[in-house]
């Protein structure tokens, strides 16, 4: 069976460039489809009734046409264009990081309900939380679920022995927490705490309405956004981003 | 090789229309078997200009804009507001708020915008020299007149954050409903803010 010419889906924009006189090219996420990329033609002149529509991180329903190569964008309409986010600067970079994230880590058109539905209610907690550092973890550590690369928390990597409640070793290459007897000697490894295995553990299983309960200090929270961004700069072997620019803002704070 | 090529000179030319941008590769061989059927003097009147435009444009001292006089004919010209500064994020983007006649004041231009998923942060623009403009006082308000997407939000609200501290006015272009726009195909977040920036009759 020949697929359909003509498609409707839900979507979430990941990302936008500018090409040719007035179009955007856009990577998006959908449920059933994955990442795919469009093309939005006439989208960026002031009269286009897609333009509007087509900003990331906007969450919106698409009617596409399927082109040689790029999908084409016919109708669009926006469900929730998640406006807390588009008036803070801090929020707003941590909604590019998450769709920076899932726009790397993912596949073109494998299926996306978990990523998408997670994707979503991320966006959405970052325009209410005020808790934006624990939402932006458990986002990273479920994603990581999601996508098959969940860091093994509970026993050792390499003799296999459940781990104790000392200072214990997280290895990128190996994808988890080693004993002090077999990760002290890796070069790779860096010292993790008994408490962000823990606090890891507990964000990784949790849903986030009993994960939000959970309190880090500064330092905590410090030590698993390292541990995960090493992880993470591992499993796709380049920086992300916009994580530069949370770190310039975070250097720098907003009055 | 797949049959004779073109002489030499034709092929360079060729290759260089090619790196233009929106030139593909037939429109580089049109273009260049125009130019080669062309009058000689007009020929030479394009090349001079190319050359002129690369040698004699730099960018201005003051507002950052490309010019061939320094400073440019904006910032000397008589009978502009120098209280007001309008930021915008290219060269380009000036020519149609000149047009509107309403805008009497200076410009400064970013060349580019902060783009934190393409890795351009705040130092690969003409931030500073901003900064350093703002300085003498004379500058009472500043308007960010980035474009509505994402990354000129996010520059819009940088610059903000940096420039509250001076006590300078700091206006946003309002955003709402363009002329000839229809309401139905209207995105939310556009209608809000022409809801919320309604104005009496």
């Amino acid at each position: 069976m020949t697929a359909p010419k003509v498609y409707k889906t839900e979507a979430i924009v990941l990302r936008r460039l500018n090409v040719g006189e007035a179009d955007k090219l856009l990577v998006l996420f959908t449920p059933t489809l994955g990442k795919v990329r469009a093309i939005a033609r006439g989208a960026r002149r002031p009269k286009s009734r897609l333009g509007g529509h087509l900003e990331v991180p906007c969450h919106c329903t698409l009617m596409l046409a399927r082109g040689q190569n790029l999908d084409i964008v016919t109708q669009a309409q926006t469900i929730e264009s998640f406006l807390p986010l588009r008036s803070d600067l801090r929020r707003s970079s941590q909604a590019l990081y998450a769709a920076e994230l899932v726009e790397q880590l993912t596949a073109e058109h494998g299926e996306g309900y978990a990523v998408y539905g997670l994707l979503l209610e991320t966006l959405r907690r970052l325009c209410q939380d005020t808790n934006q550092e624990l939402v932006m973890r458990h986002f990273e550590l479920n994603l990581l679920t999601h996508l098959g690369y969940r860091p093994q928390l509970y026993s050792c990597l390499e003799c296999r022995a459940a781990l104790k409640p000392v200072l214990n070793f997280f290895s990128p290459h190996l994808g988890g927490v080693l004993c002090p007897a077999c990760g002290g000697c890796l070069p790779d490894a860096r010292p993790i705490s008994p408490n962000a295995v823990k606090a890891m553990r507990f964000m990784a299983e949790s849903p986030y309405p009993q994960a939000s309960r959970l309190r880090m200090g500064r330092e905590l929270s410090e030590e698993i956004e390292g541990l995960l961004r090493r992880y993470i700069l591992y499993l796709l072997e380049h920086e992300v981003k916009s994580v530069q620019f949370l770190d310039l803002l975070r250097r720098e704070p907003i009055c | 090789m797949n049959g004779p090529l073109p002489a030499r000179p034709i092929a360079r030319l060729i290759e260089e229309f090619h790196k233009l941008p929106g030139i593909g590769p037939k429109s580089a061989q049109r273009l260049t078997y125009h130019l080669v059927r062309m009058p000689q003097d007009e020929a030479r009147a394009l090349a001079e200009a190319i050359l002129a435009v690369k040698e004699s444009i730099v960018l201005c001292s003051v507002c950052q804009n490309i010019t061939d006089t320094d400073p440019c004919a904006i910032c000397q010209g008589t009978g502009r507001d120098r209280t007001a500064v309008c930021v915008v994020e290219e060269p380009l983007d000036i020519l149609p708020l000149e047009r509107t006649g309403e805008f009497r004041g200076l410009y400064h231009v970013l060349h580019g915008v902060i783009s934190p998923m393409e890795g351009i942060g705040p130092d690969d623009l003409k931030i500073r020299e901003l900064l350093e403009r703002l300085k003498d006082e004379t500058v009472t308000e500043v308007i960010l007149a980035t474009n509505p997407n994402l990354e000129g939000e996010a520059t819009a609200m940088y610059l903000h954050r940096l420039l509250a501290p001076l006590g300078i006015r700091i206006t946003r272009l309002a955003r709402g409903l363009p002329f000839g726009a229809d309401l139905e195909y209207a995105d939310e977040a556009t209608l809000t803010r022409a809801l919320e920036g309604r104005q009496e009759l």
